[in-house]
C-alpha cells in the first residue's frame, strides 16, 4: 500500500504546488483548512519550504538551492536583504541576533522564521535575480553539491561546474522527475581533492580519465541517515563530461521507478543498492535507462583525495588563500557553524564586490569563500575587521566546527546544537592544544541520528542523546572517534554513549591530551584512531565537568523555543498572522 | 469522522487529525516490556515507526533507546493518547512520564503507515 505521503504526493505535487502555496500566502495562514494542514506542508517543501517545530506552528524554514554553492555577483546582497527583512522572529538567538543566514552542509541557504504571508515578495526578490527556494527540500532532485572552487582551482581536471549547471538546469523543475520515492541528492566534481564528497550522495560523479579522456566515474547509493551509513557504491561506469546528464535522467528515473514507494524509511536509493548490489544496479540502468553502451570505470583520482580526510596535508577544507589558476585569489571564510548575521552578509555582499568579482560560493563545511580576488587585493581585503570574526586563519576549533539545526528549528532534534557547539569551540580554542602538526581537526554536532551534519565523517563525531544526571534528565551527546573521507573513507566509531553535554568539552580535552601522549611518531589523529580498539579509546575519552558552562542542558526541545525567556510551551505567540500577531489556536 | 493518524517528517511526530501531538526527544518509562534489561525501560523516543488506531486508543510503535542501559531497538505498541470522541476529534495524550505497559498485538483496526 503506498504511503500517505504518496497519496497526497498524487494528488498535487511538483511545479502546481506553487499556485497552491501563492494563493494561500495571499489570504493568510488561516486560509490553510485545517485538515490539509499536513498534506500542505509535506507538499510546501517541493518549493524548499519546511514547517517549523512544535511550538513554532505558522513559521517556515525556507531553504534556497544554490547548485555547487555558487552566488553570482549581485546574489549575495539579496540573500542578505531577505534575510534581514523577513527571516526575524518574535525571539532574538543569543549568539546570532535577531536575523542571519545558515550556509549548510550542501552548499545550500537556509532562513528561519518565514511567515507565509511573505512567501510571493520573497520569491520575487529572488528570483529577480536568478535564486530560488525550487526542490530545495521534498522528495526531487535536491541541490547539486561539488567542489566549490570549480572552475577556478588549480587541482581541477575537468571543468564540473558547466556540467554542474547543466544538471541544474536540466533537472530543475523537471516534470519526468518532480516526483521521486525521496530525496536524490547528486554530487559532481571534477578535482582531485575529493570535495564534492561523492561518497556520502544517492548519486556521484567523480573526476577519472579513460583512454585518454577525461570525464566521471559514477558511484551509487551514498548517504549517512538513521544509523545507516552507506558509501556510494562504484558501478563501473565512465562518463565523457558531455554524457553525465544521460546517465543522470537514467539513474533518476531508474530512482522513480525501482525506489519504495510503501515505506519511506526505505525508500533512499542506498537501501535499493543494498538489495540489488551495484552490477544489478549497473545492468537494470544499461537495459532499461539509457540507450547507450555504457563505458566502464575510468582510472579515478581517489588516492590524492585530502578533502576532509584527516591527513594533515592537502585541502582538508576550503579556508585560507589559495591561488586560482588564473593568477587571481580565493579567500576562504570561516563561519562557525555556518551562520552568519544579516548585517555581515551585506557587508560580506560589499566587500566581495570591492575587492573580488562579487562572487561568493559557500562549501560543504558550511564556509563561504570570497573568489577572483587580485593579488595586489589582498592585504587590504584581509585586514577587513569583517575577517576578525570570519578568519581565513582560525583556530582548528573554529574551522573544524559543524552543526546541524537541532531542537531550534527542527522536529526530529533530540538537542540544541549551535549555540551548544559555538559554545564549546570556544572554550577549545582558550583550554585545548592540539600538537602542533594538527591544524585539521573536525568536530561534527548533529542533532539526532538524520545526521545533517555528516558527523560519521569527522575525527570527533557528536550526536544528540539524552542521559539522566542526578535523576534527571539532560541532554547529552554520543561521541564518535576517527571517521573521515578519502582513498579510505571510514565512519566513526561510536565510543562513548550518552556523555551530559557539560562534559563534552572535558572528554575532548583529555583526549587531545591522551593522544599526545600515546601518539607514536608523526601518526594523525585518523590513523591513531584506527589502530587501536574501541576500549583503549573508550578510556581516552574521559568526560568530565570543567569550567565550561552549558546553557542548554534542559530538555530544550520541550520549549517554544529555547532561548525564549518564558521558554514554555504555553508562553508560545504562535501560531501567527502575516504581522506576527497570535491568533487563536486550534490546540 | 474517522481518526486519521500518522507519522511525518521521518517520524518525527504523530499527528492526529492535522493536529502535532506526539514528539520524538520525550521520556518514557516502559514496564514489563522485553526490551531491554532494565526492570523499567528508561526509553528515549527517536522516531515513530508505525502509528495506528484501536479505538479510543491511538497508538505507535517508537524507535529509539534506553538510556540506562544502552540498548536501541523499536518498542511494541504504545498507547501514546486517546480520541474518546471521533465527531469532535480531541485528543488526550498521556503522560509520558509516568509508566507504561507496551503490548504485542496481532490486530490493529486502522493499521496506518
Ligand atoms: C526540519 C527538519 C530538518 C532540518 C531543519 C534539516 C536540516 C538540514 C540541513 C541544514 C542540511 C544541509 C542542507 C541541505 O540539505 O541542503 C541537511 C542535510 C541533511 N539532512 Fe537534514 N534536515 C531536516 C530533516 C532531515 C531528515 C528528516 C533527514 C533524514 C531522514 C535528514 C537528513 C539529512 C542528511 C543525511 C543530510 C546531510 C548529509 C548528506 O548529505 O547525506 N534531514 N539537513
Ligand atoms: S541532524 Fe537531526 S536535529 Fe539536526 S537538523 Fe538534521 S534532522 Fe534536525
Ligand atoms: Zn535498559
Amino acid at each position: 500500500m503506498p504511503s500517505k505521503v504518496e497519496k497526497w504526493k498524487d494528488e498535487v505535487y511538483g511545479n502546481e504546488i506553487r499556485e497552491h502555496l501563492m494563493e494561500f500566502a495571499e489570504k493568510g495562514w488561516d486560509a490553510i483548512p485545517e485538515d490539509e494542514h499536513d498534506a500542505w506542508f509535506e507538499r510546501f517543501k517541493w518549493w524548499g519550504l519546511y514547517h517549523q517545530r512544535s511550538g513554532q506552528e505558522s513559521y517556515f524554514m525556507m531553504r534556497i538551492g544554490t547548485p555547487n554553492g555558487v552566488i553570482k555577483p549581485g546574489q549575495l546582497e539579496v540573500i542578505g536583504e531577505v534575510a534581514k527583512e523577513y527571516a526575524t522572529g518574535p525571539v532574538d538567538n543569543p549568539e546570532f541576533g535577531e536575523a542571519y543566514c545558515d550556509w549548510t552542509t550542501r552548499q545550500s541557504i537556509q532562513l528561519h522564521w518565514i511567515k507565509l504571508e511573505d512567501i510571493p515578495e520573497i520569491f520575487e526578490k529572488l528570483e529577480a535575480v536568478g535564486l530560488g527556494t525550487q526542490q530545495a527540500c521534498g522528495d526531487s532532485w535536491r541541490n547539486i553539491v561539488g567542489c566549490p572552487v570549480a572552475g577556478k582551482d588549480k587541482h581541477e581536471h575537468v571543468d564540473a561546474w558547466p556540467v554542474a549547471e547543466d544538471l541544474h538546469e536540466t533537472f530543475k523543475g523537471n516534470d519526468d522527475y518532480s516526483n521521486l520515492p525521496r530525496k536524490w541528492k547528486v554530487a559532481i566534481a571534477g578535482c582531485d581533492e575529493g570535495c564534492g564528497q561523492g561518497d556520502i550522495n544517492d548519486l556521484a560523479f567523480e573526476p577519472a580519465e579513460k583512454d585518454g579522456e577525461l570525464g566521471f566515474n559514477v558511484r551509487i547509493g551514498g548517504g549517512l541517515s538513521r544509523k545507516e551509513p552507506r558509501l556510494a557504491r562504484d558501478i563501473d561506469v565512465w562518463v565523457p563530461p558531455e554524457q553525465a546528464a544521460d546517465v543522470a535522467h537514467g539513474m533518476s528515473a531508474l530512482f522513480r521507478d525501482h525506489g519504495d514507494r510503501e515505506d519511506r524509511f526505505n525508500a533512499r536509493i542506498k537501501f535499493l543498492m543494498d538489495e540489488w548490489g551495484p552490477e544489478k544496479m549497473r545492468s537494470v540502468l544499461q537495459d532499461d535507462y539509457v540507450d547507450f553502451e555504457l563505458e566502464t570505470a575510468g582510472e579515478d583520482m581517489r588516492d590524492q583525495y585530502s578533502y576532509n580526510t584527516g591527513s594533515q596535508d592537502g585541502h582538508n577544507d576550503h579556508v585560507g588563500i589559495h591561488e586560482q589558476k588564473d593568477g587571481n585569489y580565493y579567500v576562504g571564510l570561516n563561519v562557525l557553524v555556518g551562520r552568519m548575521g544579516a548585517d555581515d552578509v551585506l557587508e560580506l555582499a560589499e566587500l566581495a564586490d570591492e575587492y573580488g568579482s562579487g562572487e561568493v560560493r559557500l562549501t560543504q563545511r558550511q564556509n563561504i569563500i570570497v573568489t577572483d580576488v587580485p593579488e595586489e587585493n589582498l592585504d587590504e581585503f584581509t585586514s577587513e575587521p569583517l575577517l576578525e570574526n570570519y578568519s581565513p586563519d582560525p583556530s582548528p576549533f573554529m574551522r573544524g566546527s559543524i552543526a546541524c539545526t537541532g531542537t531550534e528549528y527542527c522536529s526530529l532534534s533530540i538537542v540544541e546544537t549551535k549555540n551548544r557547539q559555538v559554545r564549546y569551540a570556544r572554550w577549545l580554542k582558550d583550554n585545548v592544544e592540539l600538537p602542533e602538526d594538527h591544524k585539521d581537526f573536525h568536530i561534527h554536532l548533529s542533532g539526532c541520528t538524520a545526521s545533517c551534519a555528516q558527523p560519521q565523517i569527522a575525527d570527533v563525531s557528536l550526536r544528540g542523546m539524552k542521559t539522566r544526571k542526578d535523576g534527571e534528565p539532560v541532554e547529552a551527546l554520543d561521541i564518535g572517534l576517527g571517521g573521515g573521507l578519502g582513498d579510505d573513507p571510514r565512519f566513526a566509531d561510536w565510543v562513548e554513549m550518552r556523555v551530559p553535554a557539560d562534559e563534552v568539552p572535558g572528554a575532548i580535552k583529555n583526549l587531545v591530551n591522551n593522544f599526545k601522549e600515546a601518539r607514536e611518531g608523526g601518526e594523525t589523529f585518523r590513523d591513531f584512531v584506527e589502530d587501536r580498539d574501541e576500549e583503549t579509546l573508550a578510556e581516552m575519552v574521559d568526560p568530565e565537568e570543567t569550567d565550561y558552562h552549558d546553557p542548554y542542558m534542559h530538555n530544550t526541545k520541550m520549549t517554544w523555543y529555547p532561548y525564549a525567556e518564558d521558554d514554555d510551551m504555553q508562553a508560545s505567540p504562535a501560531p501567527t498572522n502575516g504581522q506576527g500577531e497570535p491568533l487563536p489556536s486550534d490546540d | 469522522m474517522t481518526t486519521d493518524v500518522h507519522q511525518l517528517d521521518d517520524g518525527a511526530w504523530i499527528s492526529v487529525n492535522d493536529s502535532r501531538e506526539v514528539n520524538v526527544s520525550d521520556l518514557w518509562l516502559l514496564a514489563r516490556s522485553d526490551f531491554c534489561g532494565c526492570e523499567t525501560t528508561d526509553f528515549l523516543a527517536e522516531g515513530f515507526v508505525k502509528v495506528g488506531v484501536d479505538y479510543p486508543d491511538i497508538q505507535a510503535r517508537i524507535a529509539g533507546q534506553c538510556i540506562a542501559c544502552g540498548e536501541s531497538g523499536v518498542t511494541d505498541w504504545l498507547t501514546v493518547g486517546r480520541v474518546v470522541d471521533p465527531e469532535s476529534g480531541e485528543f488526550y495524550g498521556v503522560v509520558h512520564e509516568s509508566v507504561h505497559f507496551p503490548e504485542k498485538r496481532t490486530r490493529l483496526a486502522h493499521p496506518e503507515e
